[in-house]
């Protein structure tokens, strides 16, 4: 079976974790001798032995780099030596066109496309191929939108490209419940297919040793400090004014708690700004974007871990936790609480229960040690083949007559 | 009526931190030390100095001295610059020390790091300001006896405080609202005060040389020294002119190419030339107390600085960063001086320069362009990351000596 995969980022140029998601779920169908060609909008080398990666490029252009992010603005160089610079809106309908040319002259089962930036060049490459079309929706405009209406121009693609789908893939029952609601998209025409976490990422960061980077946080915990970390982008819909907010009550009963805020993202400025006019700027402290053993050793370093996001599809941060060794506190409003069980929860807005149960957690050891110890179980049981098994079902649904 | 320019030039570099991470806190101590060709770098930035400002000026200022036996000026030095300039260019120390070997310049009284300690802890505030007086009377063999708080940061329990030290005299702004109707151009005495003095700095005469100078939209531009002494000599009503300025008017912020040293060199020959009116002067800020009586009390309540169009300390503890930084800061005050290690001690003290908490300012508009120059950081929040990340290593070494943090 032949798929063409459309997506906007893989790693390692990935901004989040929809190339991770991306990459791990075709590693794991790969393994059912699923065909895969992933189509990218930028020219960059992947070490992907498990699928092809091809750049659908616009007409004439034969380079397009990314300006740093997958989600910044491109540059496109053509042949006859013109560059051009385009941000993201024009760059999908560049990728649509380009999409539809490449599909022009091959040959596939089923277009399967992830998110809204590659819909419009899901739905070209259905019209040219006459083949199914699946759309894997990791997150709509809202969740973007921390809760608001968000771009228009958007959610009518979103809205149209449901509507013309022969199938949809959500991410969590939540994200599920949010295409009904927001695009009146009937039940039986969305799955759920849970993300899931690649255990071997882990492992290999476990085996870099026990020394932690944050030698002054390491310090400060023989001191008696706690550090409660929240790591991802800083972004509205991950709810840190919030967590800011419950974390001032958490000073004021436990001075010694230091908040550890790992990642970059166009709140940066304000948080840090607002963590200074609510008196604890010395408690909270920011790290950047980091990666590697750094970005691993601010999961260990954690006593706890606070995913306090408003609107979250699905969530991997908190499984990455609790595989680095750290109990968790999430929101109720993400995807991961439907299949994770033994970890706090909290609705976004509750600052006074956030704030309520952080406490206890860093005032109790057993707490602490029986959340993590059950989550470990859980995650355990979760395997990126298990949503690979629910998608190759779903290929079969729309490919009648054609066998793997 | 005889009439003197006073003439007083602050120099300062401060210990600017380098991009210090949360993963250096901890594992390395040396916030000051950026690789070289950094934005950060106190030595390319006080060799660069050196050679753009403080050598050709002292230059300047060594042959007006000796041209003109008339010719009179103060000058305040921070011990962090006179440090840097130890380590880093002893050929400019040497040319200040060549000024003062003439006589005729006087070294004002301030705390050692440019810090605002008076506001936040005044034993240690004490402490700074014996610091400077000693390397002064090492460096110079002059002890100061009028003083300038940090940023002329001033109000009346700063004068009592001064008077009750023994100063003679005290700087500060000549701002409008503190004036009222009056003219800084005369020597006033604070309230509440027995013996001091103060001085207060014509802003309007000085910016023109400070800020306007190389301006060519000013409409007064270009100003010459011909031009500046004939204001002065107009203003019938005066007995000092107070020309309060950074020294690094002089070839740093004022280029060389705006003709300010052709401005420095003419301006006592024109101010002290016989065709111009009688009894024109330069003196000292010393000098200029013991000649006059106070015209008058000058009372004020509230912080008043040389910054900025609100003349307050808003520029460096206007925001929350700021004043959450600076307290965390001087909160640690007891522990630190309490281990007795000089290091530790000494890097605490550096943080408290003023300048630090300047590169946190968010007011960004009018006053923001000024800021921007200034500093050697992307933006104010990249300034407050790295210097609560020192903050964080410096309750790590009192950890380390087993004191409670």
């Amino acid at each position: 079976m032949k798929i063409l995969m459309l997506g906007w980022e893989l790693p390692p140029h990935n901004s989040g974790g929809l190339g991770v998601a991306c990459y791990q779920l075709c590693k794991s169908l790969a393994k059912k001798n699923i065909d895969i060609e992933f189509v990218l909008p930028y020219s960059e080398t992947h070490d992907t032995p498990f699928m092809t990666v091809t750049a659908a490029h616009p007409q004439g252009a034969h380079i397009v780099l990314a300006d740093s992010g997958a989600y910044d603005s491109y540059k496109y160089v053509y042949e006859d030596g013109r560059e051009e610079w385009m941000d993201i809106y024009g760059q999908q309908q560049v990728f649509e066109h380009a999409v539809g040319r490449l599909a022009e002259s091959r040959e596939y089962d089923v277009v399967h496309a992830h998110d809204w930036l590659t819909f419009r060049a899901g739905l070209r490459a259905k019209q040219v191929r006459n083949v199914p079309l699946i759309l894997h929706v990791h997150s709509v405009e809202r969740d973007r939108a921390g809760g608001q209406d968000g771009n228009p121009l958007v959610r009518e693609i979103e809205e149209t490209a449901m509507l013309l789908a022969d199938r949809i893939l959500a991410v969590s029952q939540l994200t599920k419940d949010a295409i009904m609601r927001d695009y009146a998209i009937p039940d039986d025409k969305i799955e759920v297919v849970h993300n899931s976490i690649d255990h071997a990422v882990i492992e290999d960061l476990l085996a870099l040793g026990n020394d932690n980077a944050y030698k002054y946080l390491t310090a400060m915990k023989q001191q008696g400090y706690h550090v409660i970390a929240n790591i991802g982008r800083l972004t509205v819909q991950k709810g840190l004014f919030n967590f800011l907010q419950a974390a001032k009550e958490v000073v004021y009963r436990a001075p010694k708690t230091i908040f550890l805020i790992s990642g970059s993202g166009e709140q940066y400025y304000e948080l840090i700004t607002l963590s200074a006019d609510l008196g604890i700027a010395k408690n909270v402290i920011f790290t950047g974007f980091q990666r590697g053993k750094n970005w691993r050793d601010a999961y260990q370093i954690a006593d706890l871990f606070v995913m306090p996001s408003v609107s979250e599809p699905f969530g991997i941060t908190p499984l990455e936790a609790i595989g680095f060794g750290t109990p968790t506190l999430i929101s109720k409003q993400s995807g991961v609480a439907e299949i994770l069980q033994h970890t706090l929860k909290v609705d976004f807005w509750d600052i006074h229960e956030m704030a309520n149960q952080m406490t206890s957690a860093i005032q109790n050891d057993g707490l602490r040690e029986t959340l993590l110890e059950n989550a470990r179980g859980e995650l355990r049981t979760m395997s990126w083949d298990t949503a690979a098994d629910k998608v190759h079902t779903v290929y079969h649904q729309h490919v009648a007559g054609v066998t793997a | 009526m005889s009439k003197a320019i006073v003439l007083y030039l602050h120099v300062h570099q401060p210990y600017r931190v380098r991009h210090y991470t949360i993963f250096d806190a901890g594992a390395k101590h040396d916030y000051f030390d950026a690789p070289a060709g950094d934005r950060t770098n106190n030595e390319d930035i006080v060799k660069k100095v050196a050679a753009k400002s403080y050598l050709p000026t002292n230059k300047k200022l060594l042959e007006l001295l000796q041209q003109h036996p008339e010719f009179k000026l103060s000058l305040s030095i921070t011990g962090t610059v006179l440090e840097q300039l130890e380590a880093w260019a002893p050929e400019a120390l040497q040319s200040f020390q060549a000024l003062t070997e003439t006589g005729r310049v006087e070294i004002v009284a301030e705390t050692y790091h440019h810090s605002l300690a008076f506001f936040y802890d005044r034993e240690e505030f004490e402490h700074q300001v014996q610091m400077h007086r000693e390397k002064i009377e090492e460096l110079f063999g002059q002890t100061p006896k009028v003083f300038r708080n940090t940023e002329l940061a001033y109000n009346n329990d700063l004068a009592y405080w001064a008077d009750q030290a023994g100063y003679k005299g005290i700087l500060a702004e000549g701002w409008d609202k503190v004036l009222g109707w009056r003219s800084p151009n005369f020597v006033y005495q604070p309230t509440y005060t027995e013996n001091i003095r103060l001085l207060l700095k014509n802003y309007k005469l000085s910016d023109d040389i400070a800020f306007r100078f190389g301006n060519q939209a000013w409409s007064e531009w270009p100003l010459t020294a011909d031009k500046f002494t004939h204001w002065l000599n107009e203003t019938g009503d005066a007995t000092n002119f107070n020309l309060f300025m950074d020294y690094e008017t002089f070839g740093e912020h004022q280029w060389h190419e705006t003709g300010i040293f052709e401005f420095l060199q003419h301006l006592p020959w024109e101010w002290l030339k016989k065709d111009s009116k009688d009894g024109n002067s330069f003196m000292t800020v010393s000098e200029v107390i013991d000649a006059h009586e106070p015209k008058d009390h000058v009372d004020v309540p509230q912080t008043i600085t040389w910054a900025d169009s609100e003349r307050d300390l808003s520029a460096w503890l206007g925001n929350s960063m700021q004043t959450q930084a600076i307290t965390a800061l001087y909160e640690l005050g007891n522990a630190i001086t309490a281990t007795g290690e000089w290091d530790l001690i000494e890097d605490w003290r550096r943080l408290q320069t003023s300048d630090h908490f300047y590169y946190m300012c968010t007011k960004y508009f009018t006053d923001g362009d000024v800021h921007a120059y200034f500093s050697p950081y992307e933006n104010p929040y990249e300034a407050f990351i790295v210097f609560m990340n020192a903050y964080h290593d410096l309750k790590f070494r009192l950890a380390e000596k087993g004191v409670p943090v």
